[in-house]
């Protein structure tokens, strides 16, 4: 399992990397989508099928997904490559990258020093979980709904779109379009 | 054989300044959110092998929820984001900076 | 009940100050005049109570409580009428209050209405306050207040920055005077750890004639000499005429610059056991009577002839006060206080007719349009030149005079200089008498009604200056006592007591024609000078080098600025850039550079602000790591 585990780990990893450094929205939410999915796996191995489960369900099934909408919706795909390039020359990069590196060791340090790498972990059946989170925490249920009602209001109110900015989004594709067609 | 928890939380730092770095780097909103989501995540991880660690279910209960947040988090997110790009049509952040220094 | 006397003026200008600008304007005319007027009838009534009591009882203490308590030395807000002061506040209340009246006609028109009678209230009390004190702190409070006063009121009409100039140097001037007088009083409490001021008097007798008390001497006259416009002081009280009329007659004719005579006869057994300081008493009195009277000669406004007047008079009482004759001091001020005010209401009735014009080579002919005012000035006139027999003048110069031949340091010489003044004090005051009142008018005329109000109050000023005199004559002219036996238990007379009759009667006869002979001078003068220039309106300025000279008040301003001013300056410029003033420059600097660093902190990326929540989780974890 440590080797499922190791495997997993550099996948999650490295498709993360790719997931924040791509030009193309959509091609960095399928990258996530692949890291989720290697950590789904990685929960597994930790004793946590439960978690990997609504990893795959929940995360990679639905939010990125909700992501993936709206990014095609704004047309975010090809169009802004050549942007996006210009954005990130290395001088931009550069300060933030040090800063997360010493971050990355001091947790490192911090975990270490904390955790010793003999420490067994444990396995969790799912119904350990439901039992805890309909007992004791039913509270956070309930608060999880109203936090749920809450974004679904706000999503909606933020999300109307008035009619002008219709017939402005409409003027605007068809501007895309014309401009695209003569290239 | 279970992981050992610490290659758990080990993960979840280097997944958490992965996240971070790109939080930092990006102009664009939508990378923002996803960086975002990438943060939430490594600290899904940290708690899921904290519970491990200890053998108790809070862990993944703490998951639970956490998701709930976190899919909240993205929706409102992205209507904002939606709301930025019909109003400075351009989701560059830096296009809504109305401060000068 | 002493205390009503300087309160009531200061309550007028609490109340003017607070309710003055909504209310019309008789509200100020009466609260003005109202709290002066009964102050002054409850100190009319005071002062005649006390003079029925015998000579040993004659002062009253009142206390209000304690101010100062601190081991070794003590000071309580204390009031004193005794003799002394009840003269010098009989004086001040008569004279504020028909100043007062004359005031509510004169003033309508010409500017803030209440704020003047506020000021003016504001004044009085201080005045009273500095007279009154039974400690010289009390007595200090009062000198500030009628500082403070006289800046307000000489820059009364602030919009002309001319009258702020002035007022400031009234002040600065009067300023570096009174630091001397502030050592003056912490050399006191040094010496004699008191203030009250019999207890002082009796240490300094006590103490007899030893340094301390000469150099408390000297430096109460150099705070007395600001103040009350001596050389080489002087300087600021010509200019101090740019304020109101009425302002000029009060403070700088019948009050404020005789605080400073006030305070040198209060503390005259200092005086008297230090003869050196006292000599210089009388040698800067007399200096300056000269000098007053002689730049006199030569002005042509009509209020800066006042004024140097004003500085000679006042060298009289000075040079009094020199040679020992403090009662004679005393009732020259009395006197001057009369005639001075009703020569200065005078001024200001002429001013008002003729439109504000101040040139005395534009007026003439006011006999014409104003029959009473003439002969009211006339009144005023002759006795501030001495006229013999009939004006108050002369008999108080004729006290000074006869204690000045019997001084024992060189008296027959500063009695020949008061002499000489009184000749040059005949030819100017009638010099100007000459120009303004004969003849035919000049200039445009145009003649401003005068209200009916202005010629009360310079009535009873003009017979003031006629009457007040009898209350003292020589020897051989009714010997009448009044003043000296009602001044005696505060100040008895020093030096001898007579010279003789017949030589009495000699230096009488000579004074009393010098002013004749001065007045007919000013007439010889006056018909030369219609000669050379014709009835035209000219500006007659075409003074010789010596009269320019005269003119500029004998070159003392030009003095002042380059000998003080212009250092004062050079040195004060030298001290903007030390590293002293670095600090406080620096201190401004290091946050401008703050700011500019900081500014960039606020660039409005979120990029950059996630960038410092990135610093500031790196910080807070080495903290825990390295901890």
């Amino acid at each position: 399992m440590i080797v499922a585990f190791v495997i997993a780990g550099i996948l999650s990893i490295v498709s993360t990397l790719l997931a924040v450094s791509r030009y193309s929205a959509v091609h960095a939410l399928l990258y996530l989508i692949g890291s989720l999915l290697a950590l789904a796996v990685a929960f597994y191995t930790l004793g946590a099928p439960y978690a990997a489960v609504l990893e795959i369900m929940v995360y990679a099934g639905a939010i990125v997904v909700l992501l993936l909408f709206v990014v095609m919706i704004m047309n975010l795909g090809n169009r802004r490559r050549e942007e996006e390039r210009a954005l990130l020359k290395p001088s931009v990069w550069i300060g933030p990258s040090i800063v997360v590196l010493l971050v990355a060791v001091e947790l490192l340090v911090i975990i270490v020093r904390g955790l010793a790498p003999a420490t067994k972990g444990s396995y969790i059946p799912a119904l350990a979980v439901n039992a805890v989170v309909f007992g004791p925490y039913i509270i956070g249920v309930e608060l999880v709904s109203f936090l749920l009602l809450a974004g679904v209001v706000s999503a909606f109110h933020l999300g109307r779109r008035r009619k002008e900015s219709i017939k402005q989004g409409v003027a605007q594709d068809d501007e895309q379009r014309r401009r695209e067609a003569v290239k | 054989m279970i992981v050992p928890p610490v290659y758990g939380m080990v993960l979840a730092a280097i997944l958490f300044v992965i996240g971070l770095a790109g939080l930092m780097i990006r102009r664009n909103m939508v990378f923002v959110v996803i960086s975002v989501e990438v943060m939430l995540n490594a600290g899904g991880l940290g708690f899921i092998s904290a519970g491990s660690r200890w053998g108790q279910a809070e862990g993944q209960a703490v998951f639970l929820f956490l998701l709930a947040v976190a899919a909240t988090e993205a929706a409102i997110g992205l209507a904002l984001v939606l709301w930025l790009h019909r109003r400075h049509k351009s989701v560059d952040s830096d296009s809504a900076r109305q401060m000068r220094g | 009940m002493i205390w009503i006397i300087p309160l009531l003026p200061i309550a007028g200008f609490l109340v003017l100050t607070v309710f003055g600008r909504r209310s019309p304007w008789q509200f100020s005319a009466g609260v003005g005049a109202g709290t002066v007027g009964v102050s002054a009838v409850l100190a009319l009534i005071a002062g005649f109570t006390l003079a029925s009591l015998p000579a040993a009882e004659r002062s009253v203490v009142s206390s209000l409580g304690s101010w100062v308590v601190i081991p070794g030395f003590s000071v309580n807000f204390g009031l004193r009428l005794d003799a002394l002061s009840d003269l010098m506040t009989m004086v001040v209340t008569v004279v504020a209050f028909l100043i007062h009246l004359y005031s509510t006609a004169f003033m309508r028109g010409k500017g803030d209405y209440h704020r003047y009678f506020a000021y003016l209230n504001l004044f009085v009390g201080s005045m009273l306050l500095l007279v009154l004190g039974s400690n010289l702190l009390v007595l200090f409070v009062g000198w500030e207040g009628v500082g403070l006063c006289s800046y307000l009121l000489i820059g009364f009409w602030y919009e002309n920055p001319e009258n702020g100039r002035a007022a400031n140097k009234a002040f600065i001037v009067t300023r570096i005077a009174d630091a001397a007088l502030l050592v003056a009083l912490f050399l006191t409490v040094a010496a004699f750890g008191t203030l009250d001021i019999p207890k002082v008097l009796a240490s300094a007798s006590a103490a007899g004639g030893s340094g301390i008390v000469t150099a408390i001497a000297a430096l109460l006259l150099v705070g007395a000499i600001g103040k009350s416009a001596q050389l080489p002081f002087q300087l600021w009280l010509p200019d101090a005429m740019a304020g109101p009329t009425p302002v000029s007659a009060l403070i700088h004719a019948a009050t404020m610059v005789t605080a400073g005579v006030y305070l040198v006869a209060r503390m005259h057994i200092f005086y008297a056991l230090s003869p050196g300081v006292q000599l210089a008493v009388a040698i800067i009195g007399a200096a300056t009577l000269l000098y007053g009277g002689l730049s006199a000669l030569t002005q042509h406004d009509i209020k800066r002839i006042l004024a140097y007047s004003t500085i000679s008079q006042i060298g009289y009482m000075f040079l009094g006060l020199g040679v020992g004759a403090w009662s004679a001091a005393m009732f020259h001020f009395m006197n001057h206080a009369f005639f001075k005010a009703l020569l200065f209401l005078g001024a200001g009735v002429v001013i008002h007719r003729l439109n504000d014009e101040h040139d005395i080579f534009r007026m003439g002919g006011v006999r014409r349009t104003d029959r009473l005012l003439f002969w009211l000035f006339m009144i005023g006139a002759g006795a501030l030149t001495g006229i013999p027999l009939v004006t108050s003048g002369f008999y108080s110069k004729e006290a000074i005079l006869e204690s000045a031949w019997l001084y024992p340091h060189a008296g027959p010489f500063f009695w020949v200089i008061g002499a000489f003044g009184v000749f040059l004090t005949g030819a100017y005051v009638f010099r100007l008498f000459f120009h303004v009142f004969t003849g035919k008018p000049k200039g445009e005329g145009g003649s401003r009604p005068a209200s009916a109000i202005f010629y009360p109050p310079m009535i009873l000023l003009g017979l003031g200056a006629i009457f007040a005199g009898f209350l003292r004559t020589p020897r051989d002219l009714g010997n009448v006592k009044v003043i000296s036996s009602f001044l005696n238990p505060v100040l008895a007379s020093q030096g001898k007591e007579s010279a003789g009759i017949s030589t009495e009667a000699t230096l009488q006869i000579i004074v009393a024609a010098l002013s004749l002979l001065g007045v007919l001078a000013a007439w010889l003068g006056y018909r030369r000078s219609l000669k050379r220039r014709g009835t035209e309106a000219v500006t007659g300025h075409e003074l010789s080098v010596g009269g320019r000279f005269l003119l500029s008040g004998m070159g003392a301003d030009w003095l002042a600025d380059n000998l003080v001013v212009r250092p004062f300056m050079w040195f004060a410029g030298l001290l903007r850039r030390d590293w002293l003033a670095l600090v406080y420059v620096g201190v401004g600097r290091l946050s401008v550079l703050f700011h500019q660093a900081l500014r960039y902190t606020q660039s409005g990326l979120i990029r950059w602000y996630l960038l410092g929540i990135g610093v500031g989780v790196l910080v807070t974890l080495g903290m825990v790591v390295f901890a």
